[in-house]
């Protein structure tokens, strides 16, 4: 389904979820607890710390004779790391007043997610088609899918903005980006 | 007066053509990163560092400078006009300026807010200028337990400054220290967290996490809170230049207060956005008018934007006499030095002067280009506004991705930026602060070799980071820091009882 277009032409640049009072309600509904979130994102740094203490253990993390081995830092950066999460941790869990708050609701995990999945796509786009071809399509798709504009004016902006980009970083400046098979089939590599 | 000799020569190495052309690109460039979301002055100057790599180094520098002094200005451009803050240091602006532009003065605030910006931004150079060589040539005593000692308490004061988000403050630092220490061991030739991955021999490039946290996780924030550009629109003409130019002068001491709490702020890596806050509450307490504030008293956006630029500009004086970076920016910056082969501390001074005078020489010429040009050009910069965002988004991400590529020519490099962006994204709705992750990532190594180096003088002791005068004082500043959160919340308790 596509969603309610976004700052799409006519409508004054506004960024409405819905215009239905039903859809907006579910809009609403929270996708995510802060405080789900917030123990996740905190095991998930913990996690990360018994990785890098596990890691300078095995380099060696402790005082030898010509000095500190390459763990000896880094195992304190873990240790840190661990103490830190874990007390975020429990402090969230414990903290009342965090209680019942929404991290994200389903509308606005939804306007974050028509980013991020095209955004995967276009850059799995990138090694096949090149960059400057999936730039195109990545402008001209969210041009339609969140904006509706008519092909007549997603055309001309993403193949004007993408050449302009060409001329400048390519012809100009002559930074290497990846290429596909159109500038091969163009003679531009 | 030896430093406005050296001034004069720097003037003579930044007025080329070249540079001058240089600097108006990179004010226009760092303006339109100022106003676009997702876009900011760190992330905006990390995607333009590989374009400038195969420039001199003052050239680049010069450019990337004035990136950053262009975005300074413009973050006020949509607190005034749009109440919507461009830049976080620009959110305190939007308190007082929105509402002028509301009462169909949006000229008068913009005029106010830019030339209280290029004042802040001149102090800050001023003592820039006058400052920066008696630090430089005062840390040339520095061994490696004072620069240890300095970058910890440049860690300890985000903790200090962290307003009851002590705990994140330090995970965030730890995480940007744990990243910093993948890859290769210049000491021991040991391979550290690579478990393996030829991709992360190279380690993680503190560029690819800025664009992503700083650009994609700030896209995502504006997609989901579903932002509206629609403000008022900017009448700038003459006149009104003029008319609010003969009003400013009142608002003097204001002024220089702000000024100073911006400078104080952007020395120690606390930063433009506390800095305006603070300028802004001070004014408020001490003016005449401070009841009125919130709505529309030009003295409210003239004090924060003073301070929001001093303290950025004032954030360079660390990074090139101790090569310590104040803000995010400033740690890209430092970062670009580093790659143009230039070791930034107080050496540099003495061997680049050439260097270290055309960039001083440059803020001044760079913060009268962007006064000039942001006053000449709102117009143009409130259409892009208008842009819808299912256009402006998608380019930017671009934008983004290109940066991403062109660090190391490594599709692996865009994939991580995504995954920074989903990261910044989140730790940014949950309060982390980004900004010691990244200043963490930029000199976890010299922080550890400091670390090291000093620990080997000492065979193993700690005790060296107390065995003079200098380097204690600054341990013990440092640990007050840290536990600053903890002791003013004692100490309330203590009173309230």
């Amino acid at each position: 389904m596509r969603p309610a277009p976004i700052a799409g032409p006519g409508r004054g640049g506004r960024l409405d979820m819905d215009d239905h009072g039903k859809h907006h309600d579910r809009a609403n509904r929270p996708a995510a607890s802060l405080r789900a979130v917030e123990a996740g994102a905190a095991l998930l740094f913990f996690a990360l710390g018994l990785v890098v203490i596990y890691d300078s253990v095995r380099l060696g993390a402790r005082w030898v004779d010509d000095g500190p081995q390459a763990g000896y830092f880094p195992f304190y950066i873990g240790l840190l790391l661990c103490a830190g999460s874990a007390s975020v941790l429990f402090g969230a869990l414990g903290d009342a007043s965090k209680r019942g708050k929404v991290f994200v609701t389903r509308g606005g995990l939804r306007q974050v997610l028509t980013l991020v999945v095209p955004a995967i796509v276009y850059v799995g786009l990138i090694g096949w088609l090149g960059i400057y071809v999936s730039s195109a399509l990545f402008i001209a798709f969210f041009m339609w899918w969140l904006g509706r504009y008519p092909v007549l004016k997603i055309v001309p902006v993403s193949v004007g903005v993408v050449g302009t980009l060409f001329v400048l970083l390519d012809l100009w400046f002559k930074v290497p980006l990846p290429k596909g098979p159109l500038e091969a089939a163009l003679g531009l590599n | 007066m030896e430093e406005l000799n050296a001034l004069m020569h720097g003037f003579g190495v930044a007025l080329t053509p070249f540079n001058l052309v240089l600097m108006l690109v990179g004010v226009v460039l760092g303006v339109l990163i100022g106003v676009l979301p997702g876009l900011g002055g760190a992330n905006g100057v990390a995607i333009l560092l590989p374009l400038t790599f195969s420039m001199p180094p003052t050239s680049a520098i010069i450019m990337l400078s004035c990136i950053y002094w262009g975005a300074l200005f413009g973050g006020a451009i949509t607190s005034i006009l749009f109440n919507i803050p461009g830049e976080p240091w620009s959110v305190a602006t939007t308190f007082d300026g929105y509402p002028m532009a509301q009462k169909g003065q949006a000229g008068a605030a913009l005029t106010a807010s830019f030339t209280a910006s290029f004042f802040g931004a001149l102090i800050a150079i001023v003592m820039i200028t006058f400052v920066s060589p008696m630090i430089a040539s005062f840390a040339l005593q520095f061994g490696p337990a004072e620069y240890f000692a300095v970058y910890f308490l440049t860690f300890c004061a985000f903790v200090g400054m962290s307003k009851g988000q002590g705990l994140k403050t330090i995970v965030s630092t730890m995480i940007g220290f744990a990243l910093a220490s993948v890859g290769l061991d210049t000491v021991t030739g040991q391979l550290r967290l690579t478990f393996g991955y030829v991709s992360l021999l190279q380690g993680f490039d503190f560029l690819i996490a800025v664009i992503g946290l700083f650009g994609i996780g700030e896209i995502l924030l504006t997609l989901e809170e579903g932002l509206s550009f629609r403000g008022a629109k900017p009448r700038m003409n003459l006149k009104v230049v003029l008319e609010t130019w003969r009003e400013l002068p009142r608002f003097w001491l204001t002024a220089l207060r702000s000024a100073a709490v911006g400078c104080f702020m952007g020395i120690v890596p606390g930063g433009a956005t506390p800095a305006s806050f603070m300028a802004y509450g001070v004014a408020k307490r001490t003016s005449p008018s401070g009841a009125k504030f919130g709505t529309g008293e030009i003295e409210g956006v003239v004090a924060p934007e003073v301070a929001n630029n001093s303290a950025g500009t004032s954030a360079l004086l660390p990074m090139l006499t101790l090569g310590v970076p104040g803000s995010p920016t400033a740690a890209v910056l430092l970062g670009g030095l580093l790659i143009w082969g230039l070791q930034p501390g107080p050496l540099l001074f003495q061997e680049q002067p050439d260097f270290v005078w055309g960039l001083i020489a440059s803020m001044y010429l760079g913060n009268l280009a962007a006064l000039v040009v942001v006053l000449t050009m709102v117009p143009f910069f409130a259409a892009i506004l208008r842009i819808p965002f299912a256009i402006i988004g998608p380019v930017i991400m671009v934008v983004c991705a290109i940066g991403a590529y062109t660090v190391h020519n490594s599709m692996f490099d865009v994939w991580l930026m995504l995954l920074f962006g989903v990261a910044g994204y989140v730790m940014r709705k949950l309060d982390y602060p980004l900004a010691p992750l990244v200043l963490a990532l930029v000199l976890g190594d010299r922080t550890e070799s400091a670390f090291r180096q000093a620990m080997l003088l000492s065979q193993g002791s700690v005790t060296i980071f107390f065995s003079n005068a200098l380097v204690g004082a600054i341990t013990t500043l440092a640990l007050a820091m840290l536990f600053w959160p903890l002791l003013s919340g004692a100490m309330r308790r203590l009173r309230a009882a």
